[in-house]
């Protein structure tokens, strides 16, 4: 049993209360990513035309190719939380490598949509220079899609550097059966970061 | 055991994980920000005084008003008690060793002033203006550097997030043995209804401010008529989060009342139950009152309604607490001293404010009301009335445990005196201002509005006098000031059973709870003060 900050009781307290800690940070993530949903649906309501029209122009097949990623990260990055659990070391390690190879593909993935998007013209309403896209509202549904993915995005990065830092930790032996409390929590943040995702694919990609 | 002062040197301050250390730097921190936005709210107030000549010229006018309410907003109001008061007693009074999350409270402490600096450092360059609403679209055209001051209150936000998170993860975990929830003192009931607030609440604002600076770096429209967008989706979005913030900025003081009140009183508090819960009540109520900001911007009749509706409702948790405080002094023993004074002055001025809210919250008064001096009085009334007035309280209320002292009771009347005579002075002339029709935010007036003006101005030399007063005898305290003894005031919570300055660990012994802390009896009993 590792050793526990002088102001809990027990590892066991420490570990509870970081755990309700995290269930209140993601409470906040929530509530950011809900604000800009809710723009999103006042948006798509106000020119529903204009968005179904825009979001023509998204790469479904890109965008699904992206889920099956994600996806596939949590049920690596849940295997990595019970094998730090199990105390199963390497096991453990490929499973965080296997996250962090499957969140780098979607970042991949991600340039080539951008890219696109860049070559288009199909930019947030104050640089777009698109031509086919004739209506006047469409360039909003690219700065909300630029915004809602870009903030995702900037989750995955953050995600992608506690995940090097676990697996150095994991690699190292510190984090194991008996202490892996920033395994378990990493893993929250992980799987949230894949849910926002569920959420953005088919409210951007789909029913635009 | 040594004391936590004991430990020399800026490096021990810099890099403590001490709550009652870090408490001590915002509270530090936060009386500078305050005297900077004190400095511009009095030359506002010179410059109103009508000398003939301007002192300010519009534009600089405009500036001096944005600063001086997104400084006291973001940086003094909000972090204010929780911040300074909270970090310092929360764990104490709980029992408790630190809060949950050390690291995380001094991350939160610099992220604090990171945004600070940002804020800041707009007036070096081309300063912002547009008010600390920020509204759209003239926030994306204006040519300052408005975009420093959205960092800064963004910044400032994530810090605001972690002092909650790390205050609802304490409460939830670190209670001392048999510290039930209703043994929970009524000051940190209030801070947990806050940081709930302050949760759900903020996310809103960071998201908001990051959709504005999106929008002036990036262009991205959402808010800009002239691309699609909607000014009135910013108001209210805006409006989500401030209209809860003015809870976050007013429940932590009314915790410290609640603290301060039975104590000066010698009774037990009066509706122990009601006073905890009604928090949670205006938490909730806070949340679905913010289009009563936006009467007049072209919201529907029915939206209009309903949202005057519920904002009456905010008058009823709040009354439960007034009344139960006003029914805890019924037949006491007071103690007029220092702490009693400020919690007193809360009463008044909240109340004040407070039914004046109910003024504003008529559709028909609030139209004629919307943008004049009647909402920059009811405003000031309850933030600085309330939120000020109970951060002055805990203040002295506590000063002998921050720091083991005493200051001199006189000394502390005088101020008071100036600054509630000053405040009154100050903002009731607005009221009639504002009922004539005086718009806010404007540079110049009428000549009709000359005299009210003038007593306005006056009033605030009171309260920069009273403030002054105040530096200089806390400084003297600090210095000279008498040993206090560990309970000067016989309080019964737990932050009073330890010595003062408290040891680093907080308790020699760990402590246990047995009995809820206001048994107070109206006894002969002695105060040890400095009179
Ligand atoms: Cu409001």
């Amino acid at each position: 049993m590792r050793h526990h900050a002088h102001h809990f009781a027990s590892a066991e307290a420490e570990f509870e209360a970081s755990k309700q800690g995290m269930w209140v940070f993601l409470v906040t993530e929530v509530l950011m990513f809900g604000g800009l949903l809710v723009g999103y649906g006042i948006f798509r309501n106000l020119y529903p035309e204009a968005f179904h029209e825009a979001h023509k122009h998204l790469a479904v097949s890109l965008g699904a190719i992206n889920t099956v990623f994600l996806i596939s990260s949590s049920v690596t990055m849940a295997l990595a939380v019970t094998y730090t659990q199990m105390g199963k070391r390497v096991a453990a390690s490929c499973s965080l490598i296997g996250t962090l190879t499957l969140a780098f593909s979607f970042l991949c993935v991600k340039y080539v949509e951008y890219s696109h998007k860049f070559h288009d013209g199909l930019l947030p309403a104050g640089y777009f220079t698109n031509t086919e896209l004739k209506l006047p509202e469409a360039p909003l549904f690219f700065s909300l899609y630029f915004m809602t993915t870009g903030l995702h995005m900037l989750h995955v990065l953050i995600g992608m550097g506690l995940l090097i830092w676990i697996l150095r930790r994991t690699w190292s032996g510190e984090l194991s059966s008996g202490y892996c409390t920033p395994t378990e929590l990493v893993g929250f943040y992980w799987h949230f970061v894949d849910l926002v995702w569920i959420f953005l694919f088919p409210l951007l990609y789909l029913v635009g | 055991m040594s004391n936590y002062l004991a430990a020399k040197g800026l490096r021990s301050w810099l890099t403590t994980l001490d709550h009652k250390r870090i408490g001590l730097m915002y509270l530090f921190s936060i009386f500078v920000f305050f005297l900077l936005g004190g400095i511009f709210a009095l030359i506002l107030r010179l410059h109103l005084f009508g000398w003939g000549k301007d002192l300010l010229s519009a534009d600089m006018y405009n500036q001096f008003f944005t600063f001086h309410g997104a400084i006291m907003i973001f940086l003094v109001i909000i972090p204010g008690i929780p911040g300074a008061l909270g970090n310092f007693i929360l764990p104490i009074m709980l029992g408790a060793k630190d809060v949950a999350f050390p690291r995380l409270n001094l991350a939160s402490y610099y992220i604090f002033m990171v945004g600070a600096i940002f804020a800041a450092s707009a007036l070096f360059l081309r300063g912002a203006d547009g008010g600390w609403t920020f509204y759209t679209p003239y926030s994306i055209r204006t040519n300052t550097t408005v975009l420093l001051v959205l960092t800064g209150a963004l910044i400032a936000g994530f810090s605001s997030i972690l002092t909650a998170l790390n205050f609802i993860i304490s409460i939830h975990k670190l209670r001392a043995p048999g510290m039930t929830w209703d043994r929970l003192p009524l000051f940190l009931w209030a801070l947990y209804a806050t940081s709930i607030i302050q949760i759900l609440a903020t996310p809103v604002l960071a998201i908001t401010l990051v959709l504005l600076i999106a929008e002036r770096v990036l262009q991205i429209g959402i808010f800009d008529p002239k691309l699609g967008g909607d000014p009135i989706l910013f108001q209210h979005f805006f409006w989500f989060y401030s209209h809860p913030a003015v809870y976050i900025m007013i429940l932590p003081a009314m915790g410290v009342i609640s603290e301060v009140i039975p104590v000066f009183s010698r009774k037990p508090i009066f509706g122990y139950k009601a006073i905890a819960y009604s928090s949670f009540g205006i938490a909730l109520i806070a949340f679905i009152v913010w289009g009563h900001h936006m009467v007049v911007s072209g919201q529907s009749e029915l939206a209009n309604f309903l949202f005057s509706l519920l904002t009456m409702f905010v008058a009823v948790p709040t009354g439960i607490k007034v009344f139960s405080w006003v029914g805890t002094m019924y037949r006491g023993s007071i103690h007029l001293y220092a702490p009693m004074l400020y919690a007193l002055g809360f009463l008044e001025l909240f109340t004040i404010g407070g039914l004046t809210g109910i003024f504003l919250a008529t559709l028909a008064i609030d139209v004629h009301m919307t943008d004049t001096y009647f909402v920059v009085a009811h405003f000031h009334y309850v933030m600085v009335g309330g939120t000020i007035m109970g951060l002055l309280a805990g203040v002295h209320y506590w000063f002998p445990k921050m720091t083991g002292r005493l200051y001199s009771e006189r000394d502390a009347a005088i101020s008071f005196w100036s600054i509630l005579i000053g405040f009154n002075v100050t903002f009731f002339p607005q009221f009639i201002l504002g009922a004539q029709g005086m718009p806010r935010r404007y540079w110049h007036y009428l000549p009709e509005y000359t005299m009210l003006n003038r007593v306005s101005t006056v009033g605030s030399w009171f309260i920069g006098f009273g403030f002054l007063y105040l530096m200089i005898y806390m400084w003297k305290a600090v210095r000279y000031g008498k040993a206090s003894g560990s309970n000067p005031w016989s309080a019964l919570t737990l932050e009073w059973q330890t010595s003062s300055p408290p040891p680093t660990e907080n308790f020699e012994i760990d402590p246990v709870v047995t009995d809820w802390p206001y048994a107070y009896a109206p006894d002969n009993v002695h105060m040890a003060v400095n009179k």
